[in-house]
């Protein structure tokens, strides 16, 4: 432990309200959710932040809501409880793999989606999912809630469209049944690793046809990253048409990604690697047609 | 030294509940992080953070109350009249602490302590110090060492070399009927204890002690003594509970046992040092790199007439331990196989990176590799398998080693390798993996099957062990029961409870009548190191002659019956009544028929051999490029095993370990030190990635070992890579030549992609370049 924790403070919010209000009084104020990235750089003596606000125990923020279009998951929902959620399992699976995926149980129990999007890593394992189904997020502040679209929320390396005061109070998803989902999360071993590649896909077939296509994937780009282009290429094909179009798909995803040479692997492993999973996830759509 | 009567006795080859064990298990055993001293104070190292350069002066910033501090620089070693080096092997190696108008050989080279009643203190301290450095030139790869064109070690950065000479190598080749030739690298390796480094420094009246997690407490003695000036009997080391080694604690804590005591000495108080993980994985000793060039001649019916191996370790800044580690690793280099000529060239070269160092399988599993691999491509370009090229070339008992040496040992390597190809359902999966590559085109996975045959030397190498000529004790305790008197540490292997098992039978006893001192250089004698394989076979022989003398001298004395049986308790104290003291000890002798030569390098290198033979199922995921090893039989000859689920256990680790090595574990080097130097970024395996391992010992008790036993701990470190390797070269029908093969590597050999991989981490500088072709 590199931090000394008596050098730090933590404030401990009656509800949302009042969360809010201290966030709107004091921007530099930092939430603390599940802690899980947060306790590593304050082992590390990397914590920025002197002062954080605990949201853990916000109920607001918890609770995953089905409506009839929709699911609304809480910011503080857990990897755990995605993957337990029976709806979640059947009409929006991808959350529940990457969830499975996420560290180990006690990192499943203690992270939440929040802080996942949050903390803006290009390496983590839910947002391509997030992505791939077209999420919305909501932003609360004193002065109101906005729901963005996930696809527009981050900006740059570890910059997003979040103002200072803000929270991240819900994620919603639309609900979808019957459709083609993928995803593949490649670390450099098969548990408790940071993704090198991750590739979240999800189809929706409609009279022999691709009538909707998401794709997104981290590890590849300064920001986990929708790829549109590479959707484009494939919206609309008929199943008979993709195994043709994949290799001109494959080369618009290479065009679409950047990855780089870092600790972790190579830019061009990085790069072959998406682009064999855009290949296994065509597959998997022209086998379920 | 009387060869051992093959006698069973009630504890040895079972598998006794483990003394250590219940310690642990309640959590009550205490580590150096648990202990603490009245008036401790807390201690940090700053480091050089430079290459190489000369320190010119150390400026201490304003910004910190000094005075609160206790500082000390290689100027207080020199001021109390020590002598500023970490002794080891050599007297005059590596500074203790680097001082101004030093060199500063690597980036991770000690240069101020710090201590301070808060621990958090240090951190503020130790960024307000800044060293004035003069660079100078740093040598950062093997290829620039060999060049000498910037030279940092002596006139050509040559630590050490070594060669073996057997027959005529230049005539073989000239009269071969198939040449071939490669060129293989393994990376360094981090022993990846669960317990960093850590070690408390005080001064009792006038003697400088030492507790703390280690291996080799005579090690830190001797450095302690030569640092400080002082007699033995001025200079104590005692071990405290040790959450493993692996090697990283042979020499390492050497230095940190000086550092700790020069704080202690200047505060007039006692101090710890405890790494964090960074500090430990940057600073401490890893397992050297190499690279080994294989030229093999052979017939075309697969009989290998000449072995020419050039064999070139990475021993960074230092000298510390790497011409023992190259003497292993280059008699380990000509394997298990009777070949008429043979040539190795061993060379441990100096870099600019902290020193490599002990690593279980200390050089052999490197030059192993090579020529496991080697052996995988002759066979190919024979239209052989691989199997029957070893069969071909198997040293049998009575045979010739490269050295020259016979082997006494009652192996059959043939009938070890037909256990394991059969344990491994060798021929079905042949078939299975046949008839799979027939059917699909381009299958999404690809399996295949590879195997790696092996020896390993027991106890030290040469006349190691006859220098060392090393010490056990076993005394008469009060209550009647005996006490084994041994340096040799507990780190996780189960050296108390064999120890005890030993003894117990030799005595002819209980177990719970022995008991097994913790190591303390004040009360027990100079055993050796706990390292080389050799706890268990040299220290424990040792073990079981003290015990026998012991109970020899009961029985001289009357308190014993000469035919066996007898209350050793009510022995034991009538003696301690009656005739005082009881002690017996025992010394290492060589087995009568060891002979070495250590100028030509020829003879006896080792009492005996451990022998493998490792297969391994892999499948290659074409998607990913991740190597997955699926099925792992190891077959192994160790001598007779003591206590079979310790020895399955150092197996299954072992193996465990090799798959790290050979797959995952890839030390990415920045400027001299690993830049890599955290759990999330270094990957050791998990259990999710390691297969079932199929463990199966042949014993065949060896005379000079206790109740036959060999060396065990660091073979399974020698076959898991080569087998793995061999079997990724089977599923992709490309060789793969370098480790870690992580799947940036792999994908690079699938693709044929040479050198022009750019300068990514994961696959380490140069990838396949050299790797991805078949022999030359
Ligand atoms: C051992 C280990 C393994 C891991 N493995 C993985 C993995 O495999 N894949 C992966 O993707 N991640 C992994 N992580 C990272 C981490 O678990 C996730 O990013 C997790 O989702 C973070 O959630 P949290 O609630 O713990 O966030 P916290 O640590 O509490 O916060 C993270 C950041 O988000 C901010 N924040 C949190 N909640 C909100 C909110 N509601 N509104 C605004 N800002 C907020 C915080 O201020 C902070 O900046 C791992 C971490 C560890 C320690």
């Amino acid at each position: 432990m590199r931090s000394r924790v008596e050098d730090f403070e933590l404030v401990r919010p009656r509800d949302l309200g009042d969360a809010l209000a201290r966030l709107a009084a004091e921007p530099s104020l930092r939430p603390l959710a599940g802690g899980t990235d947060v306790m590593v750089l304050l082992a590390a003596g990397k914590l920025p932040w002197k002062r954080l606000i605990d949201i853990w125990g916000l109920v607001e923020l918890r609770g995953i809501e089905v409506q009839p279009a929709t699911v609304t998951l809480g910011a503080l929902t857990t990897f755990s409880e995605v993957q337990e959620h029976a709806l979640l399992q059947g009409e929006l699976p991808l959350l529940g793999r990457a969830g499975a995926e996420t560290g180990g149980p006690a990192i499943q129990n203690r992270g939440t989606i929040g802080g996942n999007i949050a903390n803006a890593s290009p390496a983590a394992d839910t947002p391509p999912a997030l992505l791939a189904y077209d999420a919305e997020v909501e932003l609360a502040s004193a002065a109101g809630r906005r729901w963005v679209r996930y696809r527009s929320f981050h900006t740059g390396y570890k910059t997003t469209v979040m103002q200072p005061g803000e929270l991240i109070t819900r994620v919603r998803l639309a609900r979808g049944a019957g459709r083609v989902h993928f995803y593949r999360k490649v670390g450099p071993r098969r548990a408790q690793a940071i993704s090198k590649v991750c590739f979240a896909g999800v189809a929706t077939l409609a009279a022999g046809r691709v009538s909707d296509v998401g794709i997104a994937l981290g590890g590849v780009a300064p920001v986990v990253l929708p790829c549109a282009q590479t959707e484009a290429a494939l919206r609309g094909l008929s199943l008979a048409e993709l195994a043709g179009a994949l290799a001109g798909a494959t080369a618009t995803l290479s065009a679409e990604i950047a990855p780089i040479d870092d600790i972790r692997s190579t830019a061009r492993y990085r790069r072959r690697v998406a682009e064999n999973l855009l290949g296994a996830f065509v597959a998997e759509i022209s086998a379920r047609g | 030294m009387l060869p051992s009567r093959a006698m069973t006795g009630k504890a040895v080859g079972r598998s006794v509940p483990r003394r250590e064990a219940d310690a642990k298990l309640r959590g009550q055993a205490r580590y150096v992080g648990d202990v603490t001293m009245p008036g401790m104070l807390h201690g940090a190292t700053v480091r050089s953070q430079v290459a190489r350069g000369r320190l010119r002066a150390i400026h201490f910033g304003p910004e910190v109350r000094w005075d609160e501090y206790v500082v000390v620089t290689a100027a207080d070693i020199i001021a109390a009249g020590g002598v500023n080096t970490v002794a080891l092997i050599v007297d005059h190696d590596q500074p203790a602490l680097v001082g101004i108008g030093d060199i500063i050989a690597h980036r991770e080279e000690p240069v101020v302590l710090l201590a301070h009643p808060d621990p958090h203190a240090l951190e503020p301290a130790r960024r307000a110090i800044r060293l004035e450095v003069e660079p100078l030139p740093a040598v950062l790869t093997l290829d620039d060492a060999l060049a000498a064109r910037t030279v940092v070690y002596g006139e050509d950065n040559v630590i050490k070399s070594y060669g073996i000479d057997k027959g005529d190598v230049d005539a073989a080749f000239a009269a071969a009927e198939v040449v071939s030739e490669g060129v293989y690298e393994t990376g360094a390796q981090e022993q990846l204890y669960i317990e960093n480094n850590g070690m408390i420094g005080a001064l009792e009246g006038d003697v400088v002690t030492v507790w703390g997690s280690m291996q080799c407490p005579y090690y830190v003695q001797k450095g302690l003594m030569k640092c400080f000036g002082v007699g033995p009997e001025r200079a104590r080391v005692v071990q405290l509970e040790t959450g493993g080694g692996f090697g990283g604690k042979e020499e390492y804590p050497s230095i940190l046992g000086i550092h700790v005591a020069l704080l202690a000495r200047k505060a007039g108080r006692p101090v710890r040092i405890l790494y964090d993980r960074g500090e430990d994985m940057a600073a401490t000793t890893k397992r050297h790199p190499s690279r080994t060039r294989v030229r093999s001649a052979a017939r075309r019916d697969g009989t290998l007439t000449a072995l020419d191996i050039d064999f070139v370790l990475d021993g960074g800044a230092y000298a510390t331990l790497s011409q023992v580690v190259l003497s292993r690793g280059t008699i380990h280099a000509a394997g298990p196989y009777s070949v008429a000529n043979v040539r190795v060239r061993g060379r441990a070269m100096a870099t600019s990176t902290p020193p490599h160092g002990a690593f279980r399988g200390f050089g052999a599993p490197q030059s192993i590799f090579a020529l496991e691999r080697h052996l995988d491509e002759v066979a190919h370009k024979l239209g052989l398998t691989p199997e029957a090229l070893r069969r071909k070339n198997f040293v049998t008992k009575g045979g010739e080693l490269a050295t020259g040496q016979l082997v006494r040992d009652d192996i059959d390597l043939g009938a070890l390798l037909g256990s394991a190809l059969a344990l491994a359902d060798w021929e079905r999966k042949r078939t299975d993996i046949a008839a799979e590559r027939a059917r699909s085109g381009a299958p999404l996975r690809r399996r295949g099957l590879g195997l790696a045959t092996f020896l390993h030397g027991t106890g030290f190498t040469g006349s190691g062990e006859k220098y060392l000529a090393s010490v056990v004790g076993v005394e008469g305790m009060a209550d009647g029961r005996v006490r084994v008197l041994a340096s040799s540490t507990e780190i996780g292997q189960g050296t108390q409870t064999v120890f005890a098992q030993i003894a117990a039978d030799a005595l002819g006893v209980d177990m719970a009548d022995v008991e097994v001192a913790t190591p303390d250089t004040r009360d027990v004698p100079n055993s050796g190191p706990t390292v080389a394989s050799r706890t268990c076979t040299i220290v424990g022989k040792l073990v079981e002659t003290a015990a026998h003398t012991l109970r020899a001298r009961l029985v001289a004395a009357g308190l014993l019956p000469a035919d066996g049986g007898g209350d050793l308790r009510a022995a034991v104290q009538r003696h301690l009544a009656t005739l005082g003291p009881l002690r017996a000890l025992a010394q290492y002798e060589a087995p009568p028929y060891v002979k070495w030569d250590e100028g030509a390098f020829r003879g006896d290198a080792y009492g005996a051999y451990s022998w493998g033979v490792y297969v391994a199922e892999v499948e290659v995921d074409m998607l990913t490029y991740e190597a997955r090893v699926l099925d792992f039989v190891a077959a192994q000859e160790v001598g007779r095993v003591i206590h079979p689920v310790l020895a399955t256990g150092q197996i299954e680790g072992g193996v465990a370990q090799g798959i790290g090595w050979a797959l995952y574990e890839n030390v990415v080097w920045r400027d001299g030190v690993m830049s890599n130097n955290r759990m999330t970024d270094y990957i050791m395996p998990t259990s999710e990635d390691i297969p079932p391992i199929r463990v199966l010992f042949a014993e065949a008790p060896y005379p000079y070992g206790p109740f036959g036993a060999k060396g065990i701990g660091e073979l399974p470190m020698d076959g898991p890579a080569p087998a793995i390797l061999n079997a990724i070269e089977d599923a992709l029908g490309v060789s793969i030549r370098r480790i870690p093969a992580t799947p940036e590597v792999i994908m690079d050999a699938v693709e044929g992609a040479g050198a022009s991989n750019g300068d990514g981490a994961g696959a380490g500088a140069g990838v396949a370049g050299a790797g991805v072709a078949g022999a030359a």
